[in-house]
């Protein structure tokens, strides 16, 4: 997320300090008048922030060295401590813990891998397409927002109903309409569950991928699109090497926040699942919910959380880093 | 500009896929409302065998749909309302005024967004039940609770939006109102405000969204008194029978308000991307 401050910062006017401040430049010692009212103006939202987001946290984190079960939930304080205990139960593979663990990780890797590229190639697609105007256009735009507009349970519903075996629109599009062989699957149990949730996902994240890169392709001037094309350049070529390397800041954001999005979710598995749990749709944030609040041992849960808040702060880090040493060379 | 053959037959191919994609599950939506239980637990037909609006009648008293959306309604109206208050002062202050702890707090805001639900809403779980053990005050189970937590998930998003938004509104305005006797507050409020409206408007809708829609913290934090959409939308069945036909009539009642809102204001909330997002 920092490189989205600093890109932003860099390219705002350089700004006052107070007014006052202006006046009474070596006024180190005395404050200037009313220095004060940015932290004013800060202070509801960081005690917001502070008290759902950080302190919470925090304690989350403490709570990862307890033994916090449901013996100890009315008062948690006397948990007893339990050192590194909740971690070495999540990571010890042999036990089926850390296995199950292992497997909503690995899952959701593939998973989050699949639907962000899948959506963001949509996107990419329905925007280019959207680009030139034409008659209808403002229909297409508006009817592909529809699915971030919907409430995510709204939509998700809709598809668990079409998932269905013997009463889904899904079974009988292919089976009964488009005449596959074979007898109508399981979506919601059993081998197609990873797909059914990937479809779901992708139905509910490209709209936002269109909407960011919509938004950045209006920023490109059409004279640029026009130079090239007097200079024989065909649409590939131009989207190749004007449309790409112009939305490069937009991907930046759109990637990375679309990858911890995807990562975290949780109302897909939920909604389409409830607490059936199964294998191909155990995403990890689910699995740690259901780990925490089924079994009521939060200590455990508490300690994944962390391990996941690890992993995404490891990633992120690294594609900052080498995206931004890259364009520091470019 | 002649458009190339190519380039017209990648257009049409992929309107026509989104399209298809986009509409199947509303569309499923939207038929399989008008469709009797029978026709429901049947096999799947592409049109109702006996069209009828009796699931939009139903669906209020199968579960107590009106209480859902009431308390909907409030959470989600409240949770816009202060954060968009919150985030004006906050996005005013980054945008206007330099100070020490500036980079940090936007950066600690905007990163709060990347930890995972699941890490604080356990924690979060526990501190309310503290607190109403300790003082009293009941969170879980509470509108108030549910209205201060999705108050959060929209602040940092609102606040990054709306200070891009503010910089785009020249500083001389601000300046004109303070020669004209206006603190700095006055300017925020008499030139700053009405300049952002669309930026405020589009920030108004992305929270109201965003409460709309949770779904986490309302499986821990609603009880019956306090049960939201999101949650009350799934208790459609019986041991015996799931009332599909009333669940997609209930879920495109729920929907139509929000998605319409974001349908009509989509060029604020698209311009306001622009300003703030994507500069």
């Amino acid at each position: 997320m920092s490189t989205k401050t600093t890109a932003s910062e860099s390219r705002q006017p350089p700004l006052r300090t107070l007014p006052s401040a202006r006046t009474r430049p070596n006024g180190r010692k005395k404050r200037p008048k009313g220095w004060w009212l940015p932290f004013a103006l800060l202070a509801p939202a960081v005690v917001f922030e502070m008290v759902i987001h950080v302190i919470p946290m925090l304690t989350g984190m403490w709570i990862s060295f307890i033994k916090l079960t449901k013996f100890f939930i009315a008062n948690w304080g006397e948990a007893p401590a339990a050192g590194l205990e909740n971690y070495g139960v999540a990571l010890d593979f042999n036990s089926s813990v850390g296995r199950q663990l292992l497997q909503s990780f690995f899952v959701t890797c593939g998973f989050t891998i699949l639907v962000v590229a899948i959506s963001w190639t949509l996107g990419m697609c329905a925007a280019v397409a959207l680009q030139r105007k034409f008659l209808g256009r403002g229909i297409f735009r508006t009817l592909f927002l529809v699915p971030y507009a919907l409430p995510v349970y709204a939509g998700i519903i809709a598809w668990k109903f079409m998932l269905q075996k013997d009463t889904g629109a899904i079974n009988h599009l292919l089976f009964d309409n488009l005449h596959l062989s074979g007898s109508k699957p399981f979506w919601l149990i059993g081998d197609n569950v990873f797909i059914a949730t990937v479809v779901v996902t992708i139905w509910r994240f490209w709209p936002f991928a269109f909407l960011m890169l919509m938004a950045g392709l209006q920023s490109i001037p059409t004279d640029v699109y026009e130079a090239s094309s007097v200079d024989g350049a065909k649409p590939f070529r131009q989207w190749l090497s004007i449309t790409l390397p112009m939305l490069r800041p937009v991907n930046l954001v759109l990637v990375l926040v679309m990858f911890l999005w995807t990562f975290n979710d949780f109302n897909t598995p939920f909604i389409l699942f409830g607490n059936a749990q199964p294998a191909g749709g155990d995403l990890i944030s689910y699995h740690i919910y259901n780990a925490s609040f089924l079994t009521w041992n939060f200590g455990l849960g508490a300690a994944m959380s962390v391990l996941l808040l690890l992993f995404l702060l490891l990633v992120t880090g690294v594609y900052l880093l080498v995206l931004n040493r890259r364009s520091g060379r470019a | 500009m002649h458009e190339t053959t190519p380039a017209k037959t990648f257009r049409v191919v992929v309107l026509v896929v989104l399209t298809l994609f986009t509409i199947f599950p509303l569309y499923v939506m939207i038929t399989s409302s008008m469709k009797s239980l029978a026709d429901v637990q049947g096999a799947f037909t592409w049109w109702p065998t006996q069209l009828t609006l009796q699931p939009f009648i139903d669906m209020w008293t199968t579960v107590p749909l009106a209480s859902y959306f009431v308390n909907s309604l409030i959470v989600a109206g409240s949770a816009t309302i202060v954060s968009l208050v919150i985030a004006t002062f906050a996005a005013f202050a980054v945008s206007r005024f330099r100070f020490r702890g500036r980079t940090v707090f936007t950066t600690t805001v905007l990163s709060t967004q990347m930890f995972p639900g699941v890490l604080f809403l356990l924690p979060l779980f526990l501190i309310f039940v503290n607190i109403d053990q300790v003082v009293g005050v009941q969170l879980v189970g509470t509108r108030i609770g549910l209205i201060i937590t999705y108050l959060t998930f929209s602040l940092p998003f609102s606040i990054w939006m709306l200070a891009g938004y503010f910089d785009g509104i020249p500083r001389e305005l601000d300046d004109a109102a303070m020669v004209d006797g206006c603190g700095p507050i006055g300017a925020l409020l008499r030139v700053v405000l009405p300049a952002a409206r669309p930026g405020l408007i589009a920030v108004a809708i992305y929270s109201f969204m965003t409460s709309w829609g949770e779904v986490l913290f309302a499986s821990v934090m609603t009880t019956a008194d306090n049960r939201t959409l999101a949650i009350g939308l799934q208790l459609y069945s019986t041991q015996t029978d799931v009332y599909w036909n009333q669940i997609m009539a209930a879920s495109l009642i729920v929907s139509i308000p929000v998605v319409v809102a974001f349908l009509v204001l989509q060029r604020s909330f698209v311009a306001g991307l622009t300003h703030g997002a994507v500069k």
